[in-house]
């Protein structure tokens, strides 16, 4: 099932590219949707516990140690369901917008599926990085093809920005390979212990390796250069894959191969790491206060949200990882809906500029309706699905340390500010001459919108079944910290 | 064995082909010899036969070497088609080829000093001339001229390396030697070691190894496209397998000796050829500096290991030499008659050609090492035998310097995707559309399945 669910994407990727099909994003949206019900399948067998499943393995490059060796456990469904579920969306989201070279454009996005779907299963530490890797080409070409002015120079800074922390982390992986006994091997586990067994000193310089890789891609302040502008020159639906899918990579990255893989360095330096990216967060929701273009805005404060999710998981208590967990799917869908009601905007008023805008609620009242329920998502209030993951990562933060945990709460009403600031500059006001012929939401657009709703409110109202799902996965992942606290190490 | 034997009749055969008015059919000739060549060799594997007193010896590594030769021949033989078409004396041409690719094949399996020697200068003579072989073109002419004084330089430190050597050991066989050296490492006459390094300068020249890379650009730049692919493909596989046979099977138990020397070689190679890269506008220059750059990466496999390096090198000038024969023939479809390529040339290629594009992007990505692509492993091979032998150094090193590659490598890619163009568009050609297809699906192949190369040298 595993295995279906990385190559079928890639498949009918590969279709686009030889048939060109002059529908393409149909096929790309039906292929997307069998990708979904497949992911659906594989939650409904999907036994709660912290095992592997699906789990295929079979060698690959032999001579280095490489297996393609792929599973499934509750960490990872969480983020291979938010994959197909968001990326029927960003197709369909895309169907009004004519793309020249369409079967390329839905191709690439497809394959950009694969190689997340196959980052979140790995269980083979040069296969993960393999996926990793991978899925930094169809982006870039996204967002070099038919991104916005000046993207030559900007999408490459991303891509060599991207590259470089990721080399280091290849290299920490390499290492970490011949410190596994016997015939070396890149199985998780075996990875998992000799990292372990490493003094505190390598286990250090491993952390920063790993931890810079995952930063950049997230990204984490002060990795964070290359991404207002790569978000806001890339076209929308390739601004949604980085945001809403391609940085929880980097937290994904960060639970998954630096939490278990070096305990001793995480110990020494995750006080660190966790004020760097409370630093982050206030530092960026500033600047999102100040930004006058709404893109970039929503760009800033990402990178606000993704500081807290990073800050929360680094507590590595369980409800700090499980708040990382259920805010990263709820951070994917609220960043698609607001980068898809950016796009809404833009396509009626040629504008990115929040000045420009105004008045829109008198015109478009159920666009600003669902403006607000997204928004409210976003500045995490009760019953949204944005609460339920703050609340666990402050809660964790604040027990972790009370001070960081009261600077990260300001995240909450600087997030407010801004978007209300936001909602205030677009929504309300008067109509302009900008705004005057603006239209409501088209039934297509509402197809679009009305499940972003939909989950939102679900989610926070009742997200014990997602909880569920993670949380024997993340007690195991997190049982070596325990452990050493028991043992007085 | 065979296979050199082939390549040399097919020579001979093209120089007497003008008389006996065979022109026609020469090229097809060629492609069936070269074929039956890469079959012989395959045959052959696994064997391992000396020849002529000992001189040559034929054993995996050699067969896998001339194997590749052959095969990148061929390949090469169908991107240079125009070469051989649009100008005269096709049969002079591809005699000299194929004397390069004889050369080439000798520098891959001496047992012999002296033929070391004589495989260097068949390659290289042959060279000279073709590199000056469009004699209209001042450039052509420079070029030749140019390599022709640096090479007979570096051959004189090779000649005087090697007679050092024979003073010391009192042999020319590779073997004999060997042997000698890991009997008495210590009471060697101190000339032994001047002539160690005498050679490692003479062949550092041939692989364009800095500080001894200066002919490069040059005459990468002013010779022939077509020319200049069979320089950065074969010539520099060959010349990478006569390092590897003489330092690693001759000279591997004097290793400090050299080792030192090399390490900075290596290092320099690294970082001179790849800073100097990203300001080059000529694409020619371009993929001579980064030429010399996968050098240092290879250097660095030999510097870690130079016992276990044979299947990570090979891997790796495997997939260098097809992925730059990409390069080259998508450049030389898009050259016509200018003397100058710039990256300006590339403005707009995927809209205008979409196949020719993807040919250049996979190669360039595969070059910069960017998985899954056979650069990629090719590179990962060489950073985990540095890091398995404790050069954390040199492999931080190494990874800077992939990044400069990426930087000067996109830019062509962003000129191809990016940047609008006004040239009208040329024709297709069906055939070497054919070709471009054909590399793409090696290139891919290669790095998806990069074991079935791997095992052959090991």
């Amino acid at each position: 099932m595993t295995v279906f669910l990385i190559f079928f994407p890639l498949f009918v990727s590969l279709v686009l590219f030889v048939l060109r099909p002059a529908n393409a994003k149909v096929w790309a949206l039906a292929g997307s949707l069998v990708e979904l019900i497949g992911s659906l399948v594989v939650v409904a067998s999907f036994v709660t516990n912290h095992d592997y499943q699906f789990v295929v393995n079979v060698p690959w490059v032999t001579s280095l140690g490489l297996h393609f060796a792929v599973g499934i456990d509750g960490i990872s469904l969480l983020l291979v369901l938010l994959t197909t579920v968001l990326v029927p969306l960003i197709i369909l989201s895309s169907f009004k917008t004519e793309y020249h070279k369409p079967a390329t454009f839905y191709g690439l996005i497809l394959m950009m599926q694969m190689a997340l779907i196959g980052v979140f299963t790995s269980l083979d530490g040069l296969l993960f990085y393999l996926f990793w890797e991978v899925a930094l080409i169809p982006i870039y070409f996204i967002c070099l093809i038919w991104g916005g002015e000046d993207r030559g120079r900007i999408t490459l800074k991303f891509f060599i920005y991207t590259l470089a922390g990721s080399l280091f982390m290849l290299v920490a992986l390499v290492y970490l390979y011949y410190q596994t006994p016997g015939l070396h091997t890149f199985e998780i586990q075996a990875l998992y212990q000799a990292g372990r067994d490493l003094p505190p000193a390598q286990q250090s310089i491993l952390f920063w390796a790993l931890f810079v890789a995952f930063a950049i891609k997230m990204p984490v302040f002060p990795f964070h250069t290359w991404q207002p502008d790569t978000y806001t020159v890339a076209p929308t639906p390739g601004t949604m894959l980085l945001s809403g899918i391609m940085l929880k990579m980097g937290i994904y990255g960060m639970i998954r191969w630096l939490l278990p893989v070096v305990p001793l360095g995480v110990k020494e330096w995750g006080l660190t790491a966790v004020i760097i990216s409370v630093i982050g967060i206030v530092y960026a929701s500033c600047i999102a206060i100040i930004q006058k273009d709404f893109k970039r805005l929503i760009a800033y404060s990402s990178i606000a949200h993704v500081g807290l999710i990073a800050a929360g998981a680094l507590t590595l208590s369980p409800i700090g990882v499980q708040g990382a967990m259920i805010q990263m799917l709820s951070h994917g869908i609220i960043v698609f809906g607001l980068f898809y009601i950016i796009e809404i905007i833009f396509e009626r008023t040629q504008t990115h500029r929040l000045a420009n805008l105004g008045g829109i609620r008198n015109v478009a009242p159920i666009l600003a309706t669902v403006f607000v329920i997204v928004m409210l998502g976003s500045v995490a209030l009760p019953l949204t699905s944005g609460f339920v993951g703050e609340f666990l990562l402050i809660n964790s933060l604040f027990h972790y340390q009370p001070l960081l945990g009261a600077i990260a709460g300001l995240t909450i009403i600087l997030g407010a500010v801004y978007m209300l600031k936001t909602f205030q500059k677009t929504m309300s006001g008067e109509v302009n001459n900008t705004t005057m012929d603006f239209g409501d939401l088209t039934n297509h657009e509402k197809l679009v919108l009305y499940p972003v709703i939909v989950l939102i409110v679900l989610i926070g109202v009742y997200p014990t079944p997602l909880l569920n799902i993670s949380a024997s996965a993340v007690a195991n992942l997190l049982n070596i910290y325990s452990n050493f606290s028991a043992t007085g190490q | 064995m065979n296979a050199l034997l082939v390549i040399c009749g097919l020579g001979v055969f093209s120089l007497i082909a003008e008389i006996l008015n065979f022109k026609k059919w020469l090229i097809t000739i060629v492609f069936l010899g070269l074929f039956a060549a890469v079959v012989l060799v395959a045959l052959e594997f696994g064997t391992s036969t000396s020849r002529f007193s000992e001189m040559l010896l034929f054993d995996n590594f050699s067969l896998a070497f001339v194997g590749l030769i052959s095969v990148i021949t061929l390949l090469w033989f169908w991107m240079a088609d125009d070469y051989f078409r649009l100008h005269p004396h096709i049969t002079d041409r591809t005699a000299m080829v194929l004397f390069t690719v004889v050369g080439a094949m000798i520098m891959s399996s001496f047992n012999n000093m002296a033929m070391l020697f004589l495989g260097i200068e068949i390659l290289s003579i042959s060279l000279y001339v073709l590199a000056g072989s469009h004699k209209e073109s001042l450039f052509s002419t420079e070029a030749a001229f140019k390599y022709f004084l640096m090479g007979s330089f570096a051959t004189g430190f090779l000649l005087m390396g090697i007679a050092l050597t024979y003073g010391a050991t009192g042999s020319f066989q590779v073997t004999k030697i060997a042997a000698k050296l890991a009997g008495h490492g210590s009471d060697l006459p101190y000339f032994f070691y001047a002539g160690v390094l005498l050679m490692l300068a003479g062949l550092a020249f041939k692989i364009s190894a800095v500080p001894f890379h200066f002919w490069a650009p040059d005459v990468y730049e002013g010779s022939p496209t077509a020319i200049t692919a069979l320089m950065s493909t074969v010539v520099k596989i060959a010349a990478i397998a006569a390092f590897y046979r003489i330092f690693s099977m001759c000279f591997s138990s004097v290793h400090s000796t050299w080792a030192g020397a090399l390490q900075v070689i290596a290092v320099l190679t690294l970082v001179v050829a790849n800073v100097t890269a990203v300001n080059q506008n000529s694409v020619k220059r371009m993929l001579a500096y980064s030429s010399v750059g996968h050098v240092g990466y290879i250097l660095i496999a030999f510097v870690s290991n130079d016992g276990a390096a044979a299947g990570t090198i090979f891997y790796y000038l495997a997939a260098y030499a097809i992925a730059s024969l990409a390069a080259f023939t998508i450049l030389s479809s898009l050259e016509k008659n200018q003397q100058l390529i710039t990256v300006e040339n590339f403005n707009g290629l995927f809209r205008k050609k979409p196949l020719m594009a993807l040919g250049m992007t996979i190669a360039l990505l595969s070059l910069a090492g960017i998985p899954p692509l056979p650069g990629f492993f090719g590179k990962y091979m060489v950073f985990a035998l540095a890091i398995e032998n404790g050069y954390i150094g040199l492999v931080i090193l190494a990874v800077i310097t992939s990044l400069i590659g990426v930087y000067y490598y996109f830019r062509i890619l962003i000129a191809m995707y990016f940047k609008e163009s006004h040239e009208e568009e040329g024709i297709d050609s069906p055939s070497v559309n054919l070709l471009i297809f054909l590399l793409i699906v090696m290139t891919i192949g290669l790095g998806i399945f990069p074991d079935s190369l791997l095992n052959l040298v090991q």
